[in-house]
């Protein structure tokens, strides 16, 4: 395996950054616009502003966001709902850090510990079970975020708490699936994507034949990426090399780490504790087979089952473009509120709160409002 | 010998009340560690001697979890960051308090440990510890053991580590890899199972007080990036002296292990807390000769040029490996571990 002072051998990346540039140079020649990328991942968002190749990029790439940070396409409901599960009695909620921040519409659960309910951060689902194992007299519920990269480790968690038996130990699985929704973006007409920057940890677990759809029914050229400055300028290149020539892949630019058929453990284990159901994304809607709920065998550790609750549709909090910063129609520094009402100290939106949200990338490193 | 079976016994909230319990901890367990002269009367105020001189004073409060991590614990910490503070004044440090916060149900047998480490760091770096306190707060109300230290020192009057001597063209000197504090605590806390990683806590008054010796008129701004990393502490020092810095990515020492991790966790070592690390602000014509300087002592052997001052108004910029330049900026808010 490369290492890193390989990797940042400079004379390559400059080489390849030359070649990157020549080729959208050309590219906007031919179509009379920039070829316009999509970075899916938020993990991509922020290397590439840490990397400074946003800004080297920016007069020949149109660069935008997708969907990527976990935290941030969380439904207004479904924020809402946790913040309800927080509040019910005798209840700890276990949750990832990023998730602590996000305001939904009656607050947030940082509101909500302040006010006394107890909420609990953990870093791993397991966490979340031997809290449940010492606190035999508290319901505990672990918030399910993220998407096939943290959903297997939550299946471990339901198996492991099936294991021993636990009465105190529910989830609430919002988690989301990466290529239901880039199927979703691939079919909007509205967004006219030449390319796909494709994200590596949810590669690793999926596979890039989860992801040749894209090149066959929408012919949208595709790579799998890594997150240093040249796994990513090297699959940019791949990408605009189909681009020029009118051709559609799905290239594992990444493979040092994703394989053809994934993480078949993981995908194991989502397929035994979880099976697929619709899903609210906030800014992309309700898409089809996009999320994960319990298994009949697990059903008992569904917080929807034992704390239903109707949940009705939440408006997004006022002003916030965060629903087309996720889209890729608005760039974060475009919003009214970008580094005026809405900052990581003070945010509106979620796309502020996580660190891999696109607007708390842009603010982090570039502070200019639009 | 303690008469304490340090191995069961907890700490209770009558240790906290200056009766009984309280002496009996001064004596068993404080007593049997710190055994500087000034404490030994027990006295309501230590009495001391005082070189000629300037006299630094220095406070800071240490609550790190966990309390004890790889490369370090609170109290070498709670020794050290003082020592350093005052160091980076140009201080020779003298003299040590010591406040302790304790929980409720702390087993004594941590708090002795914690304790041996404060006495064996404040041995080592030759600063006494002269006073004390001991409080205990209710379970629940800490977390553990909170530890308060005020240091005093004294400075030369021939040293003047004044930032209005900063002039464009001075170089920036770091004196070894960054991030490796706050990744070490960071990955101990939330058990990431990544490996390799210590934090470079030390006391830097062994090199630095040599440096100002050697080089008092180059060397003209010192600091420590704790809290808040590298980028932090650049960023104060632009503003506080209305110049621009230019820092180089390729050129600030990380050690693999940091840069990987933080990549890993999605966080910036340029904002990761250092214990044993300074920066300095040297005279162009004494670079190679601070440098050389620096690399013969364990604790400079990394040191590097990372940076320089140019006029402007308080801003820091960095230019990446890819050459591009982005400018840096305070924290907004924590850096948290992100989740996928
Ligand atoms: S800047 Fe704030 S309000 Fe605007 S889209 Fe981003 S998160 Fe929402």
């Amino acid at each position: 395996m490369e290492t890193w002072s390989t990797y940042q051998q400079k004379e390559l990346a400059n080489r390849l950054l030359l070649r990157v540039k020549s080729l959208a140079a050309a590219i906007a020649g031919k179509y009379g616009r920039r070829p316009v990328i999509m970075e899916v991942c938020g993990t991509h968002t922020v290397a590439l502003s840490r990397t400074g190749l946003r800004s080297l990029l920016a007069g020949c790439i149109d660069l935008r966001s997708g969907p990527g940070c976990p935290v941030c396409v969380t439904a207004p409901e479904e924020i809402d709902y946790m913040l309800f599960l927080a509040r019910q009695p005798g209840v700890i909620i276990a949750t990832f850090g990023d998730m602590v921040r996000v305001p939904g519409s009656m607050g947030s659960l940082e509101k909500a510990k302040i006010e006394g309910y107890q909420i609990q951060v953990c870093y791993s689902p397991r966490e979340a079970v031997t809290l449940a194992r010492s606190n035999p007299d508290r319901e505990i519920i672990f918030l399910g975020i993220g998407f096939e990269t943290t959903a297997p480790a939550v299946g471990l968690a339901v198996k492991e708490a099936a294991v021993l038996r636990l009465k105190n130990f529910t989830i609430y699985s919002a988690h989301k699936l990466v290529p239901p929704a880039l199927a979703s973006l691939a079919g909007d007409p509205e967004l006219k994507l030449d390319g796909l920057l494709l994200p590596g940890h949810v590669s690793a677990i999926v596979g890039r034949w989860a992801f040749t759809f894209l090149a066959k029914e929408y012919n949208l050229p595709a790579a799998i990426a890594g997150f240093e400055a040249l796994d990513i300028l090297g699959a940019l290149l791949e990408l605009l090399v189909q681009i020029q020539e009118g051709e559609a892949q799905v290239i594992n630019a990444y493979p040092r780490v994703v394989s053809e058929k994934g993480n078949p453990k993981a995908q194991e284990i989502l397929r035994e504790v979880f099976s697929l159901a619709p899903s609210n994304w906030r800014g992309l809607g309700l898409i089809p087979l996009s999320g994960l709920k319990l298994n009949n065998a697990y059903q008992a550790f569904d917080a929807t089952r034992r704390w239903p609750l109707a949940i009705r549709p939440s408006p997004p909090p006022e002003g916030c473009r965060c629903g087309s910063v996720l889209k890729g129609l608005s760039l974060p520094t475009q919003c009214p509120l970008f580094g005026r009402h809405c900052t990581p100290l003070r945010p509106v939106g979620p796309c502020m709160v996580s660190s891999e949200g696109s607007c708390a990338a842009y603010y982090r490193y570039s502070r200019k409002a639009g | 010998m303690t008469k304490y079976n340090s191995m069961i016994e907890t700490i209770s909230l009558a240790h906290g009340d200056g009766g009984e319990l309280t002496h009996q901890l001064i004596s068993d367990l404080f007593l049997r560690y710190f055994h500087d002269e000034a404490l030994q009367p027990l006295n309501d105020a230590a009495l001391l001697p005082f070189p000629a001189g300037r006299l630094a004073l220095t406070t800071d409060s240490f609550v790190v979890k966990p309390l004890f991590f790889p490369g370090g614990n609170i109290g070498t910490l709670a020794v050290n960051g003082t020592v350093n503070d005052l160091a980076v004044s140009g201080a020779r440090p003298l003299y040590l308090t010591v406040g302790l916060i304790l929980e409720e149900g702390l087993p004594i047998s941590v708090l002795e440990e914690v304790i041996v480490n404060i006495a064996t760091a404040a041995r080592e770096a030759g600063i006494a510890i002269v006073t004390g306190d001991t409080k205990v707060v209710e379970h629940g109300h800490g977390d553990l053991i909170y530890i308060n230290t005020t240091g005093i020192g004294v400075v030369d009057d021939c040293i003047n580590l004044d930032y209005r001597r900063i002039r464009p063209g001075d170089v920036i000197i770091c004196s070894g890899s960054v991030g490796d504090h706050g990744l070490a605590v960071i990955a101990a806390r939330e058990n990431f199972g990544l490996e390799g990683l210590k934090s470079d806590c030390a006391a830097l008054h062994t090199l630095i007080l040599p440096l100002l010796e050697n080089f008092s008129s180059t060397v003209k701004w010192l600091r420590d990036p704790t809290r808040g990393g590298l980028a932090t502490t650049m960023k104060e020092l632009a503003q506080s002296a209305q110049v621009n810095i230019i820092l180089s990515e390729e050129a600030i020492p990380v050690h693999d292990n940091v840069r990987g991790g933080a990549e890993i966790l999605g966080l910036d070592y340029l904002y990761l807390a250092n214990e044993g690390k300074f920066c300095a602000v040297v005279d162009k014509i004494a670079v190679e000769d601070v440098l050389a300087f620096l690399r013969r002592h364990s604790l400079g052997r990394e040191a590097a040029v990372i940076g320089e001052i140019k006029k402007g108004s308080g801003r820091v910029f960095l230019r990446t490996a890819l050459g591009a330049t982005r400018e840096l900026y305070l924290l907004s808010g924590l850096q948290l571990p992100r989740i996928c």
